[in-house]
């Protein structure tokens, strides 16, 4: 089963707090699930000022600046992993670093039905 | 087969239904790796048993027939279903139907299927009112509507919260197993909170006028049974004996107007000597282990008042020593509150008010009726009968239990005349 660890936090804290983790930590975090042949993908992301939302209307193009959504913690990144089932997601998703300071919504990937 | 034979043997299947269908259903969602259709099967295989054995007879293991029977239909299910289905691919697998020489030794990964079944159930990452429901249902045995009625709520909002979780189960893949021994203590600490949920929706409502619901009391101490039997682990034992301890003042509880009556005038006699020995058994088993928990400690202090004759005569001592040892495991204003009961009985109420104000001051349990109460009782101990009655009209406008509201109304009324 693919799983996807969309990582929440507060922007304004996410650097600042006494357990917040630096780059170094989350790298080798990411590293290490890479050698364990489990993860598929993940990213850090630019803050949530930099997010564009477009949608499709129409067939016209919009875009508003900022993130679709105004919430007190933002999605500031994500993890793909393989897992053979909801309990190793979680495993994996409690050691992602920043679920010290923020929160980690862990999510089934759906099979589109094509 | 004579029409008398006939309602012997319907009733033979009834008692193996009431004693066998939650072991079955167990076994059948593991082979079938899905609730639904393990209870499809379930049905299916209950429903060949009434039309076959009376013509063949009993099988010699009814349990094996059963989860044996109950996969084959299941199987046949997804095939029919499979040869409907237009979009099948070519290489899509289908399902074999012969009987499985596994299943002859279905009776030796039985009870790991009860157990297993307990586990995904009261995994956390269902909610919790959804834990108890599908407890109650799946690994109880419960109807919906008996679910419904227990939690005063309607059918539909229970069955709703019965698929959505085993939808979650299902799209989430969480699995059907016992967690490994590095999950287990935290995986069974919410085993044991759905049990003892369970016992205190039962033992005491949450609200409205019956004060007490055997049934879902009685519940809990079969599951609490069950899960000794499968799993002994000390705060296993710890909860169970709490329980036992608890349940064996049921009938000295409430007077015979249904009005609760305190611990402190409660007559001993009504107690349950049986129960009662029971848990000082399984207290005694879970403290000797030395690795025992809050329910052991929990359960140790019930033991203590259950083989006390009277309050005075009650070993206070004992028991504040026992309160401190839990308020090192488990500090909460609710169990300093019970500390400080304790207290005001070994040290006098002077000593006891002293510790309730300053919990209050903290301001944890200020909405909290038994605080108030607590502290009301002690006021008037002391001879401070204007503190007491407004600690009494503060409790009564936070609980809305009608015994306890009737029996604070009771206290402000003797304060009053």
């Amino acid at each position: 089963m693919k799983y996807i660890c969309l990582v929440y936090s507060d922007e304004a804290q996410l650097h600042s707090l006494p357990d917040s983790p630096d780059d170094k930590e989350c790298w080798a975090y990411a590293e290490k699930i890479v050698e364990s042949g489990k993860l598929l993908a993940a990213e850090a992301l630019e803050r949530v000022d930099t997010a564009t939302t477009v949608r499709v209307r129409g067939g016209d193009v919009s875009m508003t600046d900022g993130p679709f959504a105004e919430t007190k913690e933002q999605l500031a990144g994500f993890y793909l992993v393989e897992a053979r089932d909801l309990n190793e997601a979680i495993g994996i998703a409690a050691k992602i670093p920043p679920a010290r300071v923020g929160s980690v919504e862990v999510r089934p990937v759906r099979q589109l039905d094509v | 087969m004579s029409h008398q034979a006939d309602k012997g043997m319907q009733a033979a299947v009834e008692a193996i239904y009431r004693a066998e269908s939650r072991r079955v259903l167990a076994t059948l969602i593991r082979l079938l790796g899905d609730f639904e259709r393990a209870e499809e099967a379930l049905q299916d295989a209950f429903a060949a048993a009434l039309s076959q054995w009376p013509r063949d007879g009993l099988p010699a293991n009814p349990r094996a027939w059963l989860v044996s029977t109950g996969r084959f239909k299941a199987i046949d299910r997804m095939r029919r279903r499979v040869r409907h289905d237009e979009l099948v691919r070519e290489d899509a697998p289908i399902p074999q139907a012969e009987p499985d020489p596994a299943d002859a030794i279905v009776d030796l990964a039985v009870e790991d299927d009860r157990l297993r079944l307990i586990f995904t159930c009261c995994h956390p990452a269902l909610a919790p009112e959804a834990r108890l429901a599908l407890t109650l249902r799946e690994v109880c045995g419960l109807t919906t509507e008996e679910v419904a009625s227990a939690f005063l709520s309607r059918p539909a909002t229970i069955a709703q919260r019965i698929v959505r979780a085993k939808r979650k189960i299902r799209d989430a893949a969480i699995p059907y197993e016992v967690p490994d021994r590095s999950q287990l203590p935290e995986r069974l600490d919410a085993v044991l909170r759905v049990i003892y949920l369970v016992f205190n929706e039962g033992y005491s409502a949450s609200s409205g006028d019956e004060l007490l619901r055997t049934d879902l009391s009685t519940e809990a101490i079969r599951l609490g049974c069950l899960l000794h039997e499968l799993l002994p682990d000390p705060e296993v034992k710890g909860l169970l004996a709490l329980m036992l301890l608890q349940e064996s003042r049921r009938h000295a509880r409430t007077d015979a107007g249904g009005e609760l009556v305190r611990l402190e005038d409660q007559d001993r006699s009504l107690w349950d000597r049986e129960r009662i020995r029971e848990g000082e058994v399984l207290v005694t088993e879970a403290l000797r282990t030395r690795r025992f928990g809050p329910y052991s400690i929990q359960a140790a202090i019930a033991a203590v008042h259950a083989g006390a004759p009277s309050t005075e005569d009650t070993d206070w001592q004992e028991i504040v020593g026992l309160y401190d040892i839990l308020m090192r495991m488990q500090p909460s204003p609710v169990v300093a509150l019970n500390r400080a009961v304790a207290l005001a009985m070994r040290d006098g109420p002077k000593a006891g008010l002293a510790e309730i104000d300053a919990i209050l001051s903290r301001g944890d349990l200020r909405a909290y009726h038994l605080a108030h109460a607590a502290r009301a009782d002690l006021c008037e101990r002391l001879g401070r009968n204007d503190d007491a009655r407004n600690a009494f009209r503060k409790a009564m406008t936070l609980t809305e239990q009608g015994p306890e509201q009737r029996f604070l109304a009771g206290r402000l009324k003797r304060l009053e005349d």
